[in-house]
């Protein structure tokens, strides 16, 4: 792999840019690994590099049915804070968080991290006190955030509207060090790095059965034959309930669409990440200055990456009525995503019933912004079947009533 | 749009109107039951790609509840019927397999 730097740029531009190689191999499947990857979105790919970088297995395969990063990884809005409530949510966030923060310098590939700082705002009296809560517990784990109150909020975002015709701005809580990164860049970078480390990325190559013998995991049928495999990670969001079928479990899921839009470019007027939970919408604005706006699920199951209009409506209304000066936008793009919920809005990580097999699924509306630290502790636990910041996430943790229940603390916009 | 026929009220009935209700058919475990029933019953569900049965609500409409028929891979819908039963009738078992067949449902085809 070569170097990306500002003196590669000034090379390759001597020599009409023929230098450049492709950031990754294609190569057809080996017959064996030691551990095969389903899935090379983001937290696939971050598991599969983490393996590699914290633990030295490098016979590696990630395995993707369409192309890379091209699920929810590229579909998301981008968003990256830690506030959590719960401990085990905290802990694994902010490692996200605070692995994002030199990423591009570590994956030599620049992901665009921007930590701009993130909002949420308080819009009643209940969310009031559910933030503060939310804060005092922050800083009992660690994480910077602070509560602020509405004139802080006016002075970050000039162009909120802080008397809404229904809730008015009451506050926020504010993560200073959150922000946004570019969602592609992340998924390419850890593209490029894995396969800088030998590890096979195979594209256009669907799984289509888990093989097992006595109880293990032994291999995985594909479109490309039979691969085999010591250990298998199912990295699939949306749909992990298929693979779960294959490898002969269950899990406690259901897939919705989650949709996303972005408006026509305009001049910069929001440095921030503004989500709004009451009233149900979230915005940043992109470098290119685009609106990026996204609000909530449909209530039904659903597998066509496209989701129902009135969501979009009602998303819309309601950042307008928190930004009036966005009324008279015209929208360029809508897309949807699928996203696995569990019971308690919280992730699975966990060994399964299948031994060898491992899966990391169930981020629901949120898991872009934990991709590094989804992979660092999937890694981990794949390698030395434990790991501190993937234990509360058990599959079991619903036999035994262990729920980690963000839906209060992050109510929609997870 | 997600369009159902009430089959109380006859309308043709828009997703506006609709609340979804979630899986149907469920057989409810509570006090007494096993651990491993209770769990299933609680957190475990079908989430199948493809043909799925859901309880819908007439919400903005007539207010009453029924079942639906439906894919979740392409959105079609294949037919609702009443909530005062216990399975698909076969009528709805019937429609389904004329355009999926081999169907199958947590032991219904």
């Amino acid at each position: 792999m070569k170097h990306y730097s500002a003196f590669a740029v000034a090379r390759e531009a001597l020599r009409y840019h023929t230098g450049w190689e492709r950031a990754w191999r294609s190569p057809e499947p080996k017959k064996r690994y030691d551990v095969i990857i389903v899935g090379a979105g983001g937290h696939g790919l971050a598991t599969a590099y983490y393996l590699g970088k914290n633990y030295g297995i490098q016979n590696v395969a990630v395995i993707e049915k369409g192309w890379l990063g091209g699920g929810n990884t590229g579909r998301n809005t981008t968003i990256i804070r830690s506030n959590y409530l719960q401990d085990p949510s905290a802990a694994i966030y902010e490692k996200a968080r605070s692995l994002y923060e030199d990423l591009s310098q570590d994956l030599n590939y620049n992901i665009m991290f921007s930590p701009r700082g993130v909002i949420m705002l308080a819009q009643t009296q209940h969310e009031i006190r559910g933030y503060q809560r939310t804060a005092h517990a922050n800083a009992l784990q660690g994480v910077k955030t602070e509560w602020i109150g509405p004139e802080r909020v006016k002075e970050l975002v000039p162009i909120i509207n802080l008397e809404g015709p229904r809730y008015p701005v009451l506050g926020g809580l504010w993560q200073e060090r959150g922000g946004t990164a570019r969602h592609d860049a992340v998924a390419w970078g850890y593209a490029r790095a894995c396969s800088a480390m030998g590890m096979d990325i195979i594209q256009q190559c669907e799984v289509t059965g888990v093989r097992s013998d006595n109880g293990r995991v032994i291999g995985v049928d594909t479109t490309k034959g039979a691969i085999d495999c010591d250990k298998l990670g199912i990295v699939v969001a949306g749909h992990s309930g298929q693979l779960a079928e294959m490898a002969g479990f269950r899990l406690p899921l259901e897939a919705v669409a989650l949709q996303a839009l972005v408006s026509e470019p305009i001049k910069p007027c929001m440095d921030v990440v503004v989500m709004a939970n009451t009233v149900h919408g979230y915005m940043s604005q992109s470098d290119k200055g685009e609106m990026v706006i996204g609000g909530g699920t449909d209530g039904f199951n659903n597998y066509t990456q496209r989701g129902s209009f009135h969501h979009i409506e009602e998303t819309v209304r309601a950042l307008v009525e928190t930004f009036p000066m966005i009324s008279r936008l015209k929208m360029l793009r809508q897309w949807g995503g699928i996203v696995d919920m569990t019971g308690d809005r919280s992730p699975i990580l966990s060994k399964t019933p299948l031994q060898g097999c491992f899966i990391n699924g169930g981020w629901g509306t949120g898991g872009f912004k934990a991709i590094p630290g989804s992979g660092w502790g999937m890694a981990q636990l794949m390698a030395t079947g434990h790991s501190p910041l993937t234990e509360a996430f058990s599959l079991d943790r619903f036999k035994e009533g262990r729920f980690i229940d963000e839906s209060v603390a992050a109510g929609v916009a997870h | 749009m997600l369009i159902l026929n009430c089959p109380y009220c006859g309308v043709d009935a828009e997703e506006t109107e609709l609340a979804a209700g979630g899986e149907a058919h469920l057989k409810r475990f509570g006090p007494g039951s096993s651990d491993s029933d209770f769990h299933d019953y609680l957190f475990m569900r079908e989430n199948p790609k493809g043909v799925h049965f859901e309880r819908w609500r007439h919400a903005n409409g007539c207010g009453k509840w029924f079942h639906a028929a439906r894919c979740t891979q392409t959105l079609e819908v294949f037919g609702t019927y009443s909530a005062q039963v216990y399975e698909p009738p076969q009528e709805i078992r019937d429609a389904i397999t004329a355009k999926r067949p081999g169907w199958t449902w947590r032991g219904f085809e």
